[in-house]
Parts: structure tokens; C-alpha cells; sequence
């Protein structure tokens, strides 16, 4: 190979990549890098946002235990939500694949459907069905002399969790089901034969086979829901934050952009730390299974 | 007395028969193939006698017990799965342990079995490997380790060699006979490959459509295929149109200008199968013309065109001269050696 031709072809990767990676600079990475530095500016209620380096947010944030409480409410909330989500979704996607072809498809299209709609769309029908008294399902409850007051759902962290599970579900459902899909049909028969009896046959031969698709399931939900900002900005509101509702509060409502960066910058190292740790143990864990 | 045996057996899928009145009985230590293209009910009925499917109607006994009203699980049968259906996140070991532990073998006695089972399959050293991590004879052996080291009353085998390349095949095949014989295990084997089937089995049941079409030692149905069907399926044929005069006497077979004393029983229009290896050449006979001659090392194959339509001939490469392409030769052969069936006339 002549040189020219040899430099071209190491060159040539880079042209035709050029234009992604350009997007990619330019609408994330640019910002990505921007958002951090702007952490480190000062900001006051008169003066603005003053271009200094500082520590005054991320020891503001280090300090004040408004913020470690908001961030644990954060990953609790959000490993609750993924514990749930593994809890009925990996048994839903192991009932569905067992279902014959017609309402295989049928109950797909069931649990994908919300996929169809508007996050906000489907949080605003919690919010209809148990909203204070005059929520439909609280007003009924109420009338019939079931309960006394509403149910507690709106400004909770049970009902952030049932809402945001009930949001993150057919991600789980479709990790598990493609996993399943990895399944030898015959393997049921073959641990059948050698004699186990059905819940073995989960127990031993299912659950070890689907248990990476339900961990890839789990850091997709997990990672989703730490960031979700529409379902904990209406079922939590004003009164009970998150990481994404308080930074999305500092930036518009506080007009405090270095904290509401401060805030955005930790909640996405902490994902990254915690999404890219769990995957290589996983890996690690299911070596055999992934191969 | 059958150690298995399936009485008039039917499944129906809806309104789709797939296998109809099937009876067989196989004796104790017997092997036995299932051999038919794909759809012809082999596999269903195997899955039957494992329990994956109920029939429709009819019995399976084992020592004369219904097996049907067994659950799976507990009929104690052995399987080998066409995809081998080894647990991915098992060593070999303790796929082979597997069915053990789950008749609670203590410890050391599973072991020492598991062992012994992969030390027979030739896999001894292997047990700590994964499946995946293993070539496609490797996984088979596992798998008839799996099966075979829980003492099974029969060993079902579903297609096992259909995922091997052909070089493998046949010494899995020589392999396979060996340790059934060593095992003495009875054995089912579904196929729709006849070598596989005529080199492993004691008997064959020869399947189409769903229905038994002849049963018998490999020999026997090679030689005295029982229809049109067996003896197309088995190896190649030659099929020609002849018939059976009784006018004449003695009465007389005739295919074309060939003829010999006709056989008892037949009249009028017959079919006359004569395998490709069995027609020689001669003075007098079925006249044919050969269209092509293709050297195979150790045999000669002539396709000819013969007055009854095209043959094949299959002549031992004996270091004789042989006819060459285009010239014309008579077909002859040994009345014992063809099968006469009496043919409908459209």
C-alpha cells in the first residue's frame, strides 16, 4: 500500500464519521460541558450569574441535608420503582411468551400502548382516578363508604412509585422478552424429562437464563426513573422534589442556574457511576450466559 | 411380552390428523427407528411417549402400565432434543447432574455417576465447560450423557444427529450404537435419514402421512419394500410399468421386452421395483439407452432411458469394461430380486 493510500484509509473513518460525531459534540457534549462549568459560576438574587470559579453550590449542596434527602428520595424512589417493575414485569413477559400466537400479539400490543402515549397524558390519569376528593376512583371509594378520606396516592412516594412503575413497565417487559427469546423452546421439555416439576423448572433452569435480561431491564428503569421529571413533577408536585424536578425548579423558577447544574451534574454522575458499575458486574456475573 | 407398547395411537391437531392408528410394540433392549420425511407424525409420536403431547386416542403401556397417565416428569424417560436443549448456564457436569438431584442421588453417588456418564460419552475432562463453549458433537455427547445417566426405561431420541456435519454424523452414529449396545438401554430414534436409520436400528417403522407404512428389520425393507412409498423413501428405485398376462402359459410378467414367469396371486397391470444395484447388462432384456455414465470410485451409475421410462443402474466398479454414453443395452435382473405390486391404471 502507498502512503497516500495508506493515509487515506486512516482518514477516511474519520470523514465519514464526522458528521455524527459533530451532532454529538455540538448538542451534547458542548452543553454536557457547559452545564459543569456553569456549576462552579457564582450566582446572587441582584448580580445574576457571575462567570468565577467557585465551590459555593457543590458545598452548598455537600452541606445542606435538603439535598442528600432529595437525592436518596431520588434512588430510593427509583429503586423501589425498578424492584417493582422486576417484581410483575419478568412474570408478565414469561406469561405472554407462553400465550399462542393471536393474543401473543394482542397482549404485546396491550403492554406497549402507553409506550404510544404521553408521558404527561398517562401521569395526569393517576392523578384523575385518585386526585384528592374528587378523584373518580377516591369519590367512588368514598360514596360507597369504603373509606373516609381519599386514598393517599397524590404527593406520595407510593403513588411516585405505582405511577412511575406503571410508566417504565414495558421496558422491563420487552429486556425480559427479548431474553426469553434466547430460550431453547425445548428446554422446559428437557428439564421436565429429567424430572422437575414446574417450579424448579423456574427456579432452576428459567430464572438463571432470563436473569440478565431482567438486570439490563432493571438499569434501563432504574436509570429512567432517577431522571424522570413529569411523573414526580404532577403526582409529587411542588412539595415533594426529586433531583430532576428540583434542578428544573432552580433553573426556572429560582432563576439559580449554577445550583439547578450543580444539581443536574451530580444526578448524572451518580447515574453513570451506578448504571456503568452494575453492568460490568453483571457481565462479570453472567459471563456464560451472555456469550 | 412388549416392554413399550403403542396401541392404535392417534393425535389430532383440531380436525388434522397427524398420526393415525399406530401400533407397534417394541421389545426390551430393542432400537428402534421412526423414519419418514418431515410432517409425517415421527416426532409427534415421540413426543407422545415422552409425555409433551396426549394422544387423541389410543394406549402407551411400559411392562404393560399406562404411561399416558404418568406426568412427564416422572415417567423416567430419557430424551436427546434435536437442539440438544442443554441448560446454558450449567457446567457439563451439572447438566448431567441435573436429573440426579432431582431424584435425590446423594452427593458422592452423583458424582461418581456424572462421571462415569461423561467418562462414557467420551467427555471425560470436560466437566467444568459450558455448553456454549463446547462444538456441536461435544454438546451432543452431553446431552446423551444427560439422558442416559439416569438409567432411563427408554431412550428417546429426537433427530439427534441432523445438527452434526456429515463426517461427525457418521461417528456419532457408530458411536451412538455402541453405547446403546453397551447400555442395552431401549431406544426410539426419530429420523428422515435412511442411512442413519438403516445403520442404528434393529427395526424401522417406516412413516407417511401420519401412518405406519411398513415395519420390519433394516434388510427387510430395503429388499421387500411393503409400498410404492418405503421403496422410494429407502434408497433409490427403479419403478416400471408392466404386466401380468394369464392367458399365456405359463402365465407370464411382462415390462416391455423383458419377461419372466409371472409371480402368484397378481393379474393385469403391475408396478415391478428393482433397485439400481440389482440390474446387470445382457443379451436379452429391457432395452434402454444410456444417457449418462457417472464414475464414482467404487461403483459405476447409468442413467438410462429405457422403454419404460427412465432407469437407474448401479454397477460395482469391478475393472470390467463398461457401456459407454449413448449406447444401447438390455437391463436385466433376478426375479427374486424385484417386488411386484399391482398398479391402478388412470
Amino acid at each position: 500500500m502507498s502512503m497516500a493510500a495508506e493515509e487515506r484509509s486512516v482518514r477516511a473513518p474519520w470523514a465519514l464519521t464526522a458528521p455524527a460525531l459533530m451532532l454529538f459534540v455540538g448538542v451534547l457534549l458542548i452543553p454536557l460541558v457547559m452545564t459543569v462549568m456553569l456549576s462552579f459560576h457564582d450566582w446572587g438574587q441582584y448580580k445574576g450569574i457571575e462567570p468565577v470559579f467557585i465551590l459555593k453550590n457543590w458545598h452548598e449542596i455537600a452541606t445542606d441535608p435538603y439535598y442528600a434527602e432529595m437525592f436518596w428520595r431520588t434512588f430510593r424512589i427509583a429503586i423501589l420503582t425498578t424492584v417493582l417493575t422486576a417484581l410483575l414485569g419478568a412474570p408478565e413477559a414469561y406469561i405472554l411468551n407462553r400465550m399462542s400466537g393471536r393474543w401473543k400479539s394482542f397482549f404485546l400490543l396491550v403492554i406497549l400502548g402507553p409506550l404510544l402515549i404521553s408521558v404527561v397524558a398517562r401521569t395526569l390519569g393517576w392523578a384523575l382516578l385518585f386526585g384528592g376528593n374528587n378523584g373518580l376512583v377516591n369519590k367512588l371509594l368514598m360514596s360507597l363508604g369504603v373509606m373516609r378520606s381519599p386514598i393517599p396516592f397524590m404527593f406520595t412516594e407510593t403513588g411516585m412509585v405505582i405511577a412511575l412503575a406503571h410508566v417504565m413497565m414495558p421496558f422491563m417487559v420487552l429486556s425480559v422478552w427479548a431474553a426469553l427469546q434466547r430460550l431453547d423452546p425445548q428446554i422446559e421439555n428437557a428439564a421436565m424429562s429429567l424430572g422437575a416439576g414446574p417450579v424448579t423448572i423456574i427456579r432452576r433452569i428459567i430464572m438463571p437464563q432470563i436473569m440478565p435480561g431482567v438486570l439490563s431491564g432493571a438499569i434501563i428503569v432504574f436509570s429512567l426513573s432517577a431522571s424522570a421529571f413529569a411523573t414526580p413533577a404532577i403526582i409529587g408536585g411542588r412539595r415533594l422534589k426529586v433531583a430532576a424536578t428540583l434542578a428544573y425548579d432552580e433553573f426556572l423558577n429560582t432563576l439559580n442556574w449554577p445550583l439547578g447544574a450543580a444539581v443536574a451534574t451530580l444526578l448524572l454522575v451518580a447515574l453513570v457511576l451506578i448504571v456503568v458499575g452494575s453492568n460490568a458486574l453483571i457481565e462479570r456475573r453472567y459471563a456464560e450466559v451472555f456469550r | 411380552m412388549a416392554y413399550l407398547e403403542l396401541d392404535r395411537v392417534a393425535k389430532q391437531f383440531g380436525t388434522q390428523t397427524v398420526v393415525d392408528d399406530f401400533s407397534l410394540s417394541v421389545g426390551k433392549g430393542e432400537f428402534i427407528s421412526f423414519l419418514g420425511p418431515s410432517g409425517c407424525g415421527k416426532t409427534t409420536t415421540l413426543q407422545m411417549i415422552a409425555g409433551f403431547l396426549d394422544p387423541t386416542r389410543g394406549a402407551i403401556r411400559l411392562e404393560g402400565k399406562d404411561l399416558t397417565a404418568i406426568h412427564p416428569a416422572k415417567r423416567g424417560l430419557g430424551i436427546v432434543f434435536q437442539s440438544y436443549a442443554l441448560f446454558p448456564h450449567m457446567t457439563a457436569a451439572e447438566n448431567v447432574a441435573f436429573g440426579l438431584e432431582m431424584r435425590n442421588v446423594p452427593r458422592n453417588e452423583r458424582a461418581e455417576r456424572v462421571r462415569s456418564a461423561l467418562a462414557m460419552v467420551g467427555l471425560a475432562g470436560y466437566e467444568d465447560r459450558h455448553p456454549r463453549r463446547m462444538s456441536g458433537g461435544q454438546q451432543q455427547r452431553v446431552a446423551l450423557a444427560r439422558a442416559l445417566v439416569i438409567k432411563p426405561s427408554v431412550l428417546l431420541l429426537d433427530e439427534p444427529l441432523s445438527n452434526l456435519d456429515a463426517k461427525l454424523r457418521e461417528e456419532m452414529q457408530i458411536e451412538l450404537r455402541q453405547i446403546q449396545r453397551t447400555v442395552g438401554t431401549t431406544t426410539i430414534l426419530v429420523t428422515h435419514d435412511q442411512n442413519e436409520a438403516m445403520s442404528l436400528s434393529d427395526r424401522i417403522v417406516v412413516m407417511s402421512q401420519g401412518k405406519i407404512e411398513q415395519i420390519g428389520t433394516p434388510q427387510e425393507t430395503y429388499e421387500k419394500p411393503a409400498s410404492a412409498f418405503v421403496s422410494q423413501f429407502l434408497g433409490k428405485t427403479n419403478d416400471f410399468a408392466g404386466t401380468i398376462d394369464r392367458t399365456a402359459t405359463p402365465a407370464q410378467l411382462v415390462a416391455g421386452s423383458w419377461s419372466a414367469p409371472a409371480p402368484v396371486g397378481l393379474s393385469g397391470p403391475v408396478t415391478v421395483s428393482i433397485r439400481p444395484e440389482r440390474i446387470g447388462f445382457g443379451d436379452a432384456g429391457l432395452s434402454a439407452k444410456i444417457i449418462t455414465r457417472i464414475f464414482q470410485g467404487n461403483h459405476w451409475l447409468f442413467q438410462c432411458d429405457s422403454e419404460c421410462g427412465p432407469a437407474i443402474v448401479i454397477r460395482q466398479n469391478d475393472g470390467k469394461a463398461q457401456p459407454g454414453e449413448g449406447e444401447t443395452v438390455r437391463l436385466i435382473w433376478r426375479p427374486e430380486d424385484m417386488s411386484v405390486r399391482a398398479r391402478t391404471v388412470a
